[in-house]
């Protein structure tokens, strides 16, 4: 790139070179219900396939990007100026891209600020991502909004409709995906805590985000990640202060292995959790999940605390909910609800220390409202020691 | 938190005249704030000395107040309405800083009114550098090194530990006057002298100079349970050093990372908590370093401002509206989003297009200031542009501008523009910088270098650079084949091109890009701007064009079904002197009007800072240039029938004839009658005709016949170009030299129009009348009497209602011409006639057939709202259908001052002129005219003194009758002081004189007294010679010294007459809506 742009400073050469970007095929972005939109690839061409969903943030493609969240799903960027800011090896939140394809209006040529390393373009090509430029994102918001989210394919091959349609109708619908045996760590690994040791934390990881992992280890815990399917006996083994389950990408409801060991462990060791983390001790409790029309993807959403009776702008990125109706208010209290739609968006048990947020209290990207939450789960802890202690 | 009940009456002080630094946003916040509280049951009285705002209008307050902003006008206010509260925080810097004095001076202790939304502590600490500064750096944010000071030698001191280039920033100003960046110990001896004098506490701050770091700005908002959300954030093209509204600015912004962002987004959230506003809009301006991201805090508003108006505009999430509603209690998830209705205001806008907002300058008003942009702002106007990316709202921008470019165009030839000027026109920021940009590329620099000597990001630079490279491949594509293919062609509207631009691109007509551009099926699509990027369906119908797949207009439109005829109303772009908040209040009078008829009412306009691009003023607002093809783009969609030219300023009426060629039902007054009035000729024989009398005049177009036409003519002659607003350009000479020399500036400015010459009637009276017609009857609303004699520009002159010395005769004369020139012309709707009186004799100087400047004022004068009368006469209403009040029997006397911005240029000189200089103007209304008179200085912020010291040099024309006034005011106990010549006239007249000099030897000059605030009131006319150059450093030392300096005979002679009336008369002050009652009672 670097070299690129040296070439540019020559004027003559520069202004001679086709405006048409190198690289550049025409695809298609076809949905399920026969709708179709049409825009440019970056260097990678072929096939993709997956849920489209948009996303509301008009900064963070590189967190969303890298959020294992996103497995299985097309992102559409609803801001139209996408990788201004280039990208750079910090705002990572895993070490791969997890999207399986990438929709925007205009992708930078020319990105500015001092932490970049690369451009974004050229991230996406070198991780081989379909990414599709042109499109009139507004329109596709409009019509997922209208119609839900829906399975979507890119190609730069075929233009077939009735041959895409029976492509897009062979694919699985994300109901009844996992994907969190993709995403999960294959071999538990130990986060590194910064200062003095506080806690030793266990954390599911169905998919973990590394900016929960950053904030547990700046708060002093030194964090285990475990893969999804590890037994209770096993994270139990390392005597945990607090259990910690993860985001991640699918469907709540078949992730049964990890619900199992929620389960197993509820009233045994505190527990927080986020996102799918929030779903799985929903469904841990009693609960059930349902799938959003279109989810909620983006960073503005404001998000009340029914304890604290604040509300904070939150970070949001999940296609299914808790389903307020199948909890049991015996044992279950709603603690965080949506302003938008009243969705539940965070759940503490009446008995045991256990709490879990449906949004993003890490953020990245987003605001940094919620990041106290994390301290409530350190103060669980501390209580939950105490209380034991006496 | 519900709202408060436990206030009923609620005070509202706006922000007065319109200046550099506060224009109509305020007007906009105003309105809003005073219809929410009205919405909420509040009882609502408002304070302003502008009568040409929507706020003032007798529906908008319960009690509404033309008086001058000062804290004894407001404590006769006070006394009489007993507010229970003030809410400071919308009225701009004007309404905080009166709030804050208000507050020290114990008047609203001793009324016990509360002040709303920022209490007094948390205002000082915002507004107070140190405490601020403290503030800041308590929370753990950067802010730039910087010192305090007093007097000059303790700057001089400070400076040493700061280095140059330094900062200096005077405390409790608006738009940074006082201010500047000083590069060496001498300027900054000037910059500290000047900022200490301008400041409200005398306190400067010597600031390590960041000039270059990257800006931005958080629009921040905040309620009572500290529910803190940010509605937008700006990022200037202009780096540090260039004042943010003279600066290029992006929303969102462009080039930070999440993390950083959320970074600021933190440290605004902990700035506002620490500062302590309670509840409200303020913004935050930060510095960013290119470099390494090191952020430091510039400053805060902890009010509404232009910036919160933009960001308003920006997202459609209304700060001033819900400011007003936090203010009284309510909490933000209490408040509803009124654009997706189910949603709460609690939340973040989130956009999915690119805002762009460009400053229009008027540099050209004022030929010896030079257009160079520091931190002190200069701007009169601006513009805002929607695209879906940058590069689209740039060019809409630059065109809706009016600047005569048709986008990122080629005006000017960059093949004959040397790099020297290149280098000079990036690195010292200026009006033009944007177009020098596109230069250096195009003179092949690399973006790189035209970032590093600009320090704007490389991010625009490439922008830029992309519009260029396409702009090239057109040219080639459209050089060989002649035309340019679908694909090309898109793209070219993608990236903002306009069609005229490719009409210049591709050597054709704009009319057959038009065409061709269609044929291919490329055709504009309207997007909604709704707070969520569609996330939630959006309710309001606001919307810009882009060239996209799917145009959300005509969705909505075929879902609405609705039956009701349509109408469009052209607004009248970015503010500039000549055209300003007067035209946009007439086009929302117009909306507001149609709307009460029954029509469904279209707004075009792309000034941020309006009332009329409120969402809710028509049933659909369309944020677009004012152009030819912008505006046909709407037409197409909405096929309205019928569309509005007359109400939005010369902009709308320019584009007149080519909009009815196209097609588009022009409803009033006919296009041919408006061209019967601008076009010389036909009007002469028009004039010849109805036997009425005008100047002797001439339409020429070369040098020679010019000259030929002035001596016929005779001098002294008044010279300009054609179809220009505001007098732009305009002069009298007195010699065929001074004709040529003139001749030879207007060159660049007329470009083959016509110039117009006119016999320049001296020692004449000037007249404004304001009239409607509907084919039939005319009313005549408003004889207005100029103080000032014919030869200063109407807009800068002060006027009275009802006339106060014509005779009834006179009166009678222009009534009767008006009434026959209306029939003439067929007028339907509102006209405007300048007449001259001499002696006896009336001429008509000139006749436009649209609202005029004067029309709120009249309005605001007599209770009959003139503009909306006017829009439902063009939509088929008769003048007997209304009940209308004769102007002549109004019980009180209206005078309307001009206000003026010569502190903003230095090196202008004062002296008034057949050119438009002001930027505002304000109301006095009393019993008499000298009272009247004396309130609409004292609005004007030229305070006539009622003792003291009077200076008086005049020229030798004015020597005579200058000599009365001496006395008049010799009689009110005043010390007369004058120079040499002009005090031997008076002591000849009986008059006690000190004979001062001018300002050369000896401690009693002229200059040292202003200097040291010894003369109270100066009187100057000029007389046009070089030995007045001396006058005129005089002249500038009173604008800096803010002391009242009078240059003409009859201004001196109002001046006598309010100076005698504040001596006296007590004032008294009266609500509109009960000076309406009592004059309908009559």
């Amino acid at each position: 790139m670097i070299l690129l742009f040296r070439n540019r400073c020559n004027w003559a050469f520069f202004r001679n070179i086709s405006i048409k970007k190198q690289g550049m095929k025409e695809a298609i972005l076809y949905l399920q219900d026969g709708t179709s939109f049409r825009g440019r690839t970056l260097k990678e061409t072929g096939e993709t396939a997956g849920e489209a969903v948009f996303n509301t943030a008009m900064t963070g493609y590189q967190e969303v990007l890298t959020d294992p969240s996103y497995t299985g799903q097309i992102v559409v960027m609803t801001y139209p100026l996408i990788g201004n800011y280039g990208v750079n090896d910090e705002d990572v939140e895993s070490d791969d891209i997890h999207v399986k394809g990438f929709v925007v209006k205009e992708f930078c040529r020319r990105h500015s600020n001092w932490r970049a390393k690369k451009s974004l373009t050229e991230y996406l090509n070198d991780n081989k991502i379909i990414a599709l430029e042109g499109v009139d994102t507004r329109a596709l918001t409009r019509h997922l909004r209208i119609s839900g989210a829906m399975k979507a394919l890119i190609s730069t091959e075929d233009f077939d409709p009735k041959s895409l349609q029976r492509k897009i109708d062979e694919m699985p619908s994300m109901e009844g995906m996992d994907f969190v045996k993709d995403v999960s760590t294959l071999k538990k690994y130990v986060w590194k805590h910064q200062g003095p040791r506080r806690y030793k934390i266990a954390a599911i990881d169905c998919g973990i985000k590394y900016n929960i992992l950053r904030i547990l280890a700046g708060l002093g815990c030194e964090v285990h990640v475990f893969p999804a399917k590890a037994k209770s006996k096993e994270i139990m083994s390392i005597k945990p202060d607090g259990l910690f389950l993860s985001n991640g990408p699918g469907d709540p409801a078949v992730v049964t292995y990890v619900i199992d060991t929620v389960r197993e462990l509820l009233g045994k060791v505190p527990i927080f959790g986020i996102c799918l983390g929030n779903q799985i001790l929903g469904l841990a409790l009693g609960g059930k999940t349902y799938k959003l029309k279109f989810g909620h993807h983006g960073a503005n959403h404001p998000v009340k605390d029914l304890e604290g009776n604040s509300i904070a702008v939150t970070s949001q990125n999940h296609g299914f909910c808790v389903d307020i109706k199948s909890l049991n208010l015996n044992d279950v209290e709603i603690i965080h609800m949506n302003l938008n739609d009243q969705s539940v968006e965070g759940i503490r048990h009446k008995k045991f220390p256990a709490f879990s947020i449906q949004y993003h209290p890490e953020s990245a990207p987003g605001p940094h409202d919620a990041k106290y939450l994390f301290n409530k789960f350190i103060e669980m802890i501390d209580n939950h020691k105490n209380a034991k202690a006496n | 938190m519900p709202k408060r009940t436990d206030i009923k009456k609620i005070m509202i002080i706006g922000a007065g005249p319109i200046v550099i630094g506060q224009a109509c946003e305020f007007d906009y916040s105003g309105s809003q704030a005073c219809k929410a509280l009205k919405e909420e049951g509040y009882e609502v009285v408002l304070i302003n000395s502008n009568p040409a705002t929507i706020m003032t209008d007798p529906g908008i307050a319960d009690a509404t107040y033309i008086e001058p902003l000062t804290t004894e006008f407001l404590e006769y206010i006070i006394r009489k309405e007993r507010p229970n509260a003030i809410l400071p925080t919308l009225g701009g810097q004007t309404g905080l800083n009166l709030a804050m004095k208000l507050h020290e001076q114990g008047i609203l202790a001793k009324y016990n009114v509360e002040m709303l939304g920022a209490k007094y502590e948390v205002i000082r600490k915002s507004e107070d550098r140190s405490e601020f500064k403290a503030a800041a750096i308590k929370v753990g944010l950067e802010v730039p090194k910087s010192v305090f000071a007093y007097n000059v030698e303790e700057a001089k001191y400070a400076v040493t530990g700061i280095g140059f280039p330094c900062i200096v920033r005077a405390s409790f100003t608006l738009g940074g006057t006082g201010g500047g960046i000083a590069h060496d110990m001498q300027e900054f001896e000037r910059i500290a002298a000047l900022g200490i004098e301008s400041s409200m506490i005398h306190e400067i701050l010597i600031e390590e100079s960041i000039e270059g770091w990257k800006e931005y700005e958080l629009e921040v908002m905040r309620d009572y349970n500290d529910n803190v959300v940010i509605v937008c954030s700006i990022e200037n093209l202009d780096p540090m050093g260039v004042h943010t509204g003279d600066s290029i600015t992006v929303a969102p912004a462009q080039t930070l990372t999440d993390a950083e962002y959320q970074n600021m987004r933190d440290a605004s959230i902990r700035l506002i908590r620490e500062i302590g506003v309670e509840t409200g809009g303020s913004n935050i301006q930060f510095a960013v370093d290119p470099k390494d991201g090191r952020m430091v805090v510039i400053e805060m508003n902890p009010r509404v401002s232009r910036s919160s108006a933009l960001a308003s505009k920006a997202t459609g999430f209304p700060i001033a509206k819900f400011a007003a509603k936090l203010a009284v209690g309510y909490s933000l998830d209490e408040i509803q989003n009124d654009i997706t209705r189910e949603t709460p205001a609690c939340f973040e806008p989130t956009i999915d297009y690119v805002v762009v907002k460009i400053p229009r300058f008027t540099f050209e008003k004022f030929p010896e200031a030079k257009d160079i942009l520091s931190i002190q702002m200069k701007s009169v106007g601006e513009t805002m542009a929607i695209g879906r990316n940058f590069k689209e709202a740039l060019q809409k921008g630059l065109r809706g501008l009016e600047i005569d470019h048709i986008g990122l165009d080629n005006k000017q030839d960059w093949r004959y523009i040397d790099d020297v000027k290149i280098r000079q026109r990036l690195q010292e920021p200026n009006a033009s910088r944007i177009f020098y940009l596109k230069y250096a590329l195009q003179k092949g620099m690399s973006i790189d270098q035209v970032s590093e000597i600009s320090k704007i990001d490389v991010w625009f630079i490439d922008q830029i650079a992309q519009i260029l490279e396409l702009e090239d491949h057109l040219k080639s594509v459209g050089d060989s084949s002649g035309t340019l293919g679908p694909e090309l062609l898109r793209r070219a509207k993608e990236y903002g091109f306009s069609d005229a631009q490719l009409a210049e691109i591709l050597n054709k007509s704009e009319k057959d890009v038009r065409a061709m551009r269609k044929d291919l099926g490329i055709v504009v699509t309207f997007k909604l701007v709704d707070t969520c990027a569609a996330e939630f369906e959006a309710y309001t119908p606001y919307y810009y064009s882009t060239y996209e797949t799917e145009d959300e207009a005509i969705i909505n439109n075929q879902k609405s079904k609705s039956k009701k005829k349509k109408i469009m109303i052209l607004g009248g772009g970015p503010n500039r002197i000549g055209q300003g908040i007067e035209f946009d209040y007439c086009c929302c009078h117009a909306a507001f009007a149609l709307k009460e008829m029954g029509f469904e009412t279209i707004m075009i306009n792309s000034n941020p800072e309006t009332v009329s691009t409120d969402y809710d003023t028509s049933d659909r607002l369309y944020f677009e240039p004012l152009t030819f093809e912008d505006v046909m783009n709407v037409f197409e969609v909405e096929k309205p029938d019928g569309v509005i030219v007359q109400f939005g300023g010369q902009t709308p009426l320019n584009l007149a004839r080519r909009l009815s060629q196209a097609g588009v039902p022009i409803i009033g007054t006919t296009v041919d009658s408006i061209d019967l009035a601008e076009n010389r000729e036909h009007f002469s024989k028009l004039m010849d005709k109805l036997g009425l009398k005008q100047p002797a005049n001439a339409s020429t177009v070369t040098k020679e016949e010019t000259l030929i036409a002035a001596g016929r003519i005779g001098y002294p002659v008044l010279v300009r170009p054609s179809y220009v607003l505001g007098g732009r350009a305009m002069r009298i000479v007195y010699d065929e030299e001074s004709i040529k020399s003139f001749l030879d500036e207007l060159h660049s400015v007329s470009r083959g129009h016509p110039v117009l010459i006119d016999k320049f009637l001296e020692d004449a009276q000037e007249v404004d009348v304001d009239a409607i017609c509907d084919g039939k009857d005319v009313y005549v609303a408003g004889v207005m009497e100029h103080i000032e004699n014919a030869g200063i520009h109407s807009g800068d002159s002060a006027c009275v209602l009802p006339p106060h010395t014509l005779s009834e005769e006179v009166i009678e004369d222009i009534k009767n011409q008006t009434v026959r020139l209306a029939h003439a012309l067929k007028v339907v709707g509102l006209m405007n006639i300048q007449f001259a009186v001499k002696g006896r004799q009336v001429y008509v100087l000139e006749v436009n057939p649209r609202a005029s400047r004067t029309t709120p004022f009249v309005s605001k004068a007599t209770g009959m709202p003139l503009a909306k009368i006017a829009a439902q006469i063009m939509a088929g209403k008769k003048l007997s259908d209304f009940e209308l009040v004769n102007p002549e029997e109004l019980k009180y006397i209206c005078v309307k001052e001009s206000v003026l911005p010569f502190s903003r240029f230095s090196g202008v000189d004062i002296i008034l002129g057949p050119e438009m200089k002001s930027t505002g103007e304000v109301m006095g209304i009393a019993s008499s005219f000298g009272a009247a008179f004396a309130k609409s200085q004292m609005a004007a912020n030229q305070a006539l003194p009622k003792q003291g010291v009077i200076f008086i040099s005049v020229n030798d024309f004015d020597k005579r009758d200058v000599a009365f006034i001496a006395k008049k005011l010799a009689d009110l106990q005043f010390k007369i002081m004058a120079t040499r010549g002009t005090a031997k006239a008076l002591r000849s007249a009986g008059i006690d004189v000190i004979i001062v000099d001018k300002h050369y030897e000896g401690e009693n000059n002229a200059l040292t007294l202003v200097q040291k605030g010894e003369i109270n009131l100066i009187i100057n006319t000029p007389s046009g010679k070089k030995s007045q150059s001396d006058m005129r450093v005089i002249r500038a030392a009173a604008i800096l010294h803010n002391i009242p300096c009078i240059t003409t005979l009859q201004g001196a002679w109002a001046a006598v007459n309010g100076i005698e009336a504040s001596i006296k008369e007590e004032f008294t002050v009266e609500s509109l809506q009960v000076l309406y009652r009592s004059k309908i009672e009559v």
